[in-house]
């Protein structure tokens, strides 16, 4: 059910996001190597920016916004109801019943969507140069056989799932830890939904110098 | 039994339960009574462990439950059932996987999971056309039903009742009134229920008066209407005047 919610209800945003992102990024890129005439690296860029950055962030956020809110917003409800309280004293551990789920379809979901977020993205620079720049799209597909490896694509999966691991943890956190009412549970998930953009960007930046080093292309 | 031993509760600076000291004997019925706001909630929520309190003891049996932790403070709960003031039921599931939700849990085989529940729900008078419900969509008095209903899916020994018929008509109050005293005189089931019904005093046997933090009075419940305590005696009565003050507010518009 969690993996439902999470995964197969979120993908159609995350795509969505990821085609316009794609084109959007792929239309800046091609502004810069336009100077040069250099559109052979174009797919190079766009394939290797998708798979290792932009594809898992953007997954990531969206998920955020959309499944993480939820679940703060949900476990905070149950909270200020007492439905936590009435888990404890049916002998059910709260933790093992609503954040454990949770946390392990996210783990399994988010790569799934990365993977979406990447094709998606690497589509719609595709059809932007075909309709849009008039570029041969061969010329594009070339660049992304000829630059993107399977490291590259598995090194943005892992981060993906472990952005899931991070927006679930601080969502369920989040939740459990409101008191009071309705304001409480609105500012819990707020709080969630900036605590996990936050840790997805600022997580990214140590994955993606331990993924993807400097080292290795020096 | 359930020896409450000098219990005090402090929430930031202000004091809720201000040495409470109260016998309630097993296999009784002990109705807790008191103003709204006096934290009556709160001293059964320390009782069963939801709550640590600042100071003091609760004896449950022979187990000192105020320093149980994890595991040790779960093993409480499966002997005590704790019906809440509004029902707490999961909304996200239906009525039925609400009631069946401790045994399934626990990985009891469906088919007893739903004889258990019919017989439970047939105890608080809910039928069968609720049972694909969600709580949602019931009215309060029937969620509050079925909250008694899933509390006594697990066969507690101890059951704690936060007000089980405010929002009920008169015949589903007297319905859940008769489960509690049936309980007590098939199973021997021990109950503490806080309530606002005089009607509860025909099937108490003790009563407790909780008035700034602690127990001003404890009594047998036969007796109470000729008791002179003046505690008692105004708060049963619903008298103005006396030593209970009255919310100042509201008492400045009488």
């Amino acid at each position: 059910m969690q993996m439902k919610y999470i995964g197969v209800e979120s993908s159609t945003i995350v795509v969505l996001t990821a085609v316009c992102t794609g084109m959007a990024f792929t239309l800046q890129t091609c502004v810069g190597i336009m100077k040069f005439g250099a559109f052979d690296l174009l797919g190079i860029v766009i394939s290797l920016g998708m798979a290792r950055e932009i594809g898992p962030i953007l997954t990531g956020l969206m998920v955020n916004s959309r499944a993480g809110s939820a679940i703060a917003a949900e476990i905070g409800t149950m909270k200020v109801t007492e439905q936590v309280d009435a888990l404890k004293t049916l002998g059910i551990n709260p933790v093992q019943y609503l954040a454990i789920p949770r946390i392990v379809a996210s783990i399994i979901v988010m790569p799934c969507l990365g993977l979406f977020a990447i094709i998606a993205g690497l589509v719609g620079g595709y059809v932007f140069c075909l309709f849009a720049l008039q570029i041969n799209p061969d010329v594009y597909i070339l660049g992304i056989r000829r630059s993107l490896t399977a490291a590259d694509i598995c090194g943005g999966l892992l981060k993906a799932a472990f952005f899931g691991f991070l927006i679930s943890t601080i969502s369920t956190h989040c939740g459990f830890l409101t008191k009071g009412g309705a304001r409480d549970v609105g500012q819990a998930t707020t709080q969630s939904v900036v605590a996990g953009a936050i840790s997805i960007l600022v997580s990214n930046f140590f994955l993606s110098s331990i993924l993807f080093p400097v080292s290795a292309i020096l | 039994m359930i020896k409450i031993i000098d219990l005090h509760k402090k929430f930031n600076s202000q004091w809720v339960t201000k040495g409470v000291n109260l016998t309630i004997p097993a296999g009784k019925i002990t109705c807790i009574i008191g103003r709204s706001g006096e934290g009556k909630s709160v001293l059964l929520k320390q009782i069963i462990g939801l709550i640590k309190p600042t100071s003091g003891d609760i004896i449950i049996g022979d187990v000192s439950i105020t320093k149980l932790h994890g595991q040790a403070l779960q093993n409480v709960f499966k002997t005590c059932g704790y019906v809440f003031q509004f029902a707490a039921l999961l909304d996200s599931i239906t009525v039925y996987e609400n009631v069946a939700l401790p045994l399934t849990h626990q990985g009891i085989s469906p088919e007893k999971c739903r004889e258990m529940a019919m017989q439970k729900l047939a105890m608080v008078n809910i039928g069968h056309e609720v049972l694909d419900k969600y709580p949602s969509s019931l009215s309060g008095g029937m969620k509050k039903r079925i909250g008694i209903a899933r509390t006594l899916m697990t066969d507690p020994s101890i059951i704690l009742y936060d007000e089980p018929t405010s929002g009920l008509d008169p015949i589903n109050s007297r319905i859940v009134h008769e489960l509690i005293k049936s309980m007590r005189d098939q199973f021997g089931i021990t109950s503490v229920v806080i309530s606002h019904e005089r009607d509860i005093f025909n099937y108490a046997d003790q009563v407790a008066l909780l008035h700034e933090g602690t127990i001003k009075y404890t009594g047998n419940a036969d007796t109470i209407w000729e008791d002179k305590n003046p505690y008692i005696y105004q708060f049963i009565r619903g008298l103005p005047k006396g030593p209970i003050q009255a919310e100042k507010q509201a008492y400045s518009y009488l």
